[in-house]
């Protein structure tokens, strides 16, 4: 495929894409105070390049899996954002009728294959949702995502070595954001340059500015066109930074306010947001247009997880077996 | 008595005994710098330095490993899982190395290790993180396995099995780690594989263990209330199990009900019904009944997690039915 021009289009997209995703996520943390929300809740305010520039490089067909902090990418990719916040409430509209919660979207309609809450568990998943795609003869590239903390786990380095052997047409991609929980990256390891772990396996690999949609997209297109011609993995060190804690809980003495505030500086919805006004291919009512659309759509999300039901009790019952009538043990 | 936290009884346990001996170290995700995920290893990395408390990557199966390592070569480690949800990355070093070593090499090697974390659901997490494996880890011929659900408990307990020279696995609850209870400034130990009666009564045993026993206490406080005498034992220990308490139980109430965090299949509900039908068959007049949660993958929303657990209300009924004292 081509690689795209980044035109007018694509940065009042990328524009209005971030900053809904942003204040999505704004409203889930209100949310969660106001325990409509429970459980855990990752926010990924400061990563959103990340899916922007990848969502522009992907085709048709394309597949996308990911850790737990997972609300936005499914928006990203197509899915109705109403039924993700219905998800996070717990109600049966949600993507997964209320039972996967926060950790846990998915939709196969829009080739997210998930939403995983074991750091690690989706890596291979990933290069498996590629080995399937190479099977059936599909030109298609899947996008394995996942922390700078999961890429210390053996399912990585299992997952490299065989990714490599069999030529799986997958790009993995690390959403470097500085820490895991409060374990700084430079903790985890003897070096701190993640996309080094490639070279052992010889696979491409490189670090990528992860705050740049544009530079997301060059470095995506490359590793996927390399896919999808028959030139197998590529591993991507995306460097960004996680503006939220953690989750929910988190005092955050791991790190200082300044270092928030320096990343804050290269935000990625101020860099789309410059370069539409540089090239003067916004002005401020189109802005002000945006923001009134973003916060309407947000509104709506709510209302519809506010008056959708929980699901009913025995639903716990339901999409475990494909078998109908599994006899579950009941007393 | 002294009031503290569950997770300050965690926190003085391991710091007591690394204080009485050089080799005893703590290894796990946030044990050191952040004092752990739910702080309780409070003050420790203070106290021992970075050598002897030590943050690992998320690598469990790694570090669980090493730590199998260094007991077969003379230390003794404390390992925390985060949740005993992610044990299941490094279950092989649990129960192919950890709990064979000894067997294996003909008696030469010990490993005197603690794994410990929390276990089973806390609130809604979904399916990956509201999971129970003490079953799991009690099948495993090799390993003790130690739910305690009191500070109290956990103190005396978590002691004994740093000082044990077998593999000990302690099970505690993210949702207990704020409960306060009395522990003594002096110092003790409980014994691995003792049960304790939690509150005695005359007309029907209720065998139970770790967080959900709160539940079959409530139970049985309210059920006093409309006469009924509940004995509710908690076991502290499913492996070895301390089925003589249980049969003595039995055999003053004739009645057994035991409550479980887990899923229904093999679980150790099942095993105590076994146990007590074969040896105290002619005590029963009643059949042998157990609650555990829902044979289902735990469930997000609020409605699915409370039709997966257990429930007073559930408790009461079924010792109504086995004390045949239904309305
Ligand atoms: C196997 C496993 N171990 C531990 C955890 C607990 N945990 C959840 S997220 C997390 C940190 C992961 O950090 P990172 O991979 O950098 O992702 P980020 O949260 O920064 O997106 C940990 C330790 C888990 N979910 N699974
Ligand atoms: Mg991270």
């Amino acid at each position: 495929m081509a690689k795209k021009k980044l035109t007018k289009e694509v940065y009042l997209k990328w524009y209005e894409d971030m900053l809904f995703w942003r204040k999505f996520e704004d409203m889930t943390s209100a949310l969660y105070i106001q325990q409509k929300i429970r459980g855990f809740l990752h926010l990924y305010n400061g990563q959103e390049a990340l899916l922007a520039g990848a969502l522009l490089a992907m085709e048709p067909g394309d597949k996308m899996i990911t850790a737990y902090r997972n609300h936005v990418q499914p928006i990203g990719l197509g899915v109705d954002p109403r039924k993700i916040m219905a998800e996070l409430m717990g109600k049966v509209t949600g993507t997964s009728r209320g039972k996967g919660g926060s950790m846990h979207m998915f939709s196969k309609e829009h080739h997210f294959y998930g939403g995983h809450g074991i750091v690690g568990g989706q890596i291979p998943l990933g290069a498996g949702l590629a080995f399937a795609d190479k099977y059936e003869g599909r030109n298609n590239v899947t996008l394995t995502y996942m922390g700078d903390g999961a890429v210390r786990q053996g399912s990585l380095h299992e997952t490299f070595n065989l990714a490599m052997l069999w030529n799986l047409p997958v790009v993995f991609v690390v959403e470097n954001n500085g820490y895991a929980m409060g374990t700084s990256l430079k903790r985890t390891a003897n070096h701190e340059e993640i996309w080094k772990l490639g070279l052992g396996y010889e696979m491409p690999c490189m670090p990528v500015d992860g705050m740049d949609p544009a530079k997301v997209y060059d470095a995506m297109h490359e590793a996927m066109e390399r896919a999808r011609s028959g030139g197998g993995p590529t591993f991507l060190e995306m460097r960004t930074y996680r503006y939220k804690g953690h989750s929910m809980s988190d005092a955050q003495h791991y790190r200082t306010k300044d270092e928030v505030a320096e990343f804050q500086k290269q935000d990625p919805i101020l860099i789309a947001r410059s370069v539409l006004e540089s090239k003067k291919w916004a002005k401020e009512s189109d802005f002000e247009e945006i923001d009134a659309r973003v916060k309407a759509l947000v509104q709506e999300c709510v209302a519809f997880g506010e008056n959708s039901p929980y699901p009913e009790a025995h639903e716990l019952w339901q999409d475990i077996y494909v078998q109908e009538n599994y006899p579950f043990i009941k007393e | 008595m002294r009031i503290i936290q569950y997770r300050e009884a965690v926190a003085e346990a391991m710091s007591e005994e690394m204080r009485r001996d050089e080799n005893v170290y703590l290894m796990g995700e946030e044990v050191a710098e952040y004092n752990g995920a739910y702080k309780a290893s409070k003050g420790m990395l203070d106290e021992f330095g970075p050598k002897r408390v030590l943050d690992t990557p998320i690598a469990e199966l790694g570090f669980a490993g090493i730590a199998v390592g260094s007991a077969m070569n003379g230390l003794r480690p404390i390992v925390e899982f985060m949740t005993w949800n992610f044990s299941l990355v490094a279950i092989d070093q649990i129960i192919s190395n950890a709990a064979k070593m000894r067997q294996m090499s003909g008696g030469q090697f010990t490993i005197p290790i603690v794994f410990r974390g929390p276990t089973a659901s806390a609130g809604q997490l979904g399916a990956t993180h509201s999971q129970a494996f003490e079953s799991w880890y009690a099948n495993c011929p090799g390993l003790k396995v130690v739910v305690p659900s009191t500070p109290y408990d956990l103190k005396g307990l978590l002691k004994s099995a740093i000082r044990d020279d077998d593999p000990v696995l302690i099970m505690e609850s993210e949702q207990m780690y704020g409960d306060k209870g009395e522990v003594p400034e002096e110092e003790y130990l409980i014994p691995i594989g003792v049960a304790d009666i939690k509150r005695p009564g005359t007309d029907v045993t209720i065998v139970s263990f770790g967080k959900i026993i709160k539940v079959a206490l409530a139970a049985a406080e309210q059920l006093a209330e409309e006469g009924i005498s509940c004995e509710v034992i908690d076991l502290r220990t499913v492996r070895p199990i301390d089925y003589d308490t249980v049969i003595e139980s039995v055999k003053k109430t004739n009645r057994l009900v035991c409550v479980e965090e887990a899923w229904p299949l093999g679980s150790i509900s099942t095993e105590i019904a076994y146990m007590v039908q074969k040896r105290a068959f002619d005590y029963l007049d009643a059949p042998v009944r157990r609650l555990t949660t829902a044979d289902t993958p735990a469930a997000y929303a609020p409605t699915l997690m409370e039709a997966f657990l257990p429930s007073v209300d559930q408790v009461k009924s079924v010792v109504r039915e086995v004390a045949y004292q239904n309305a």
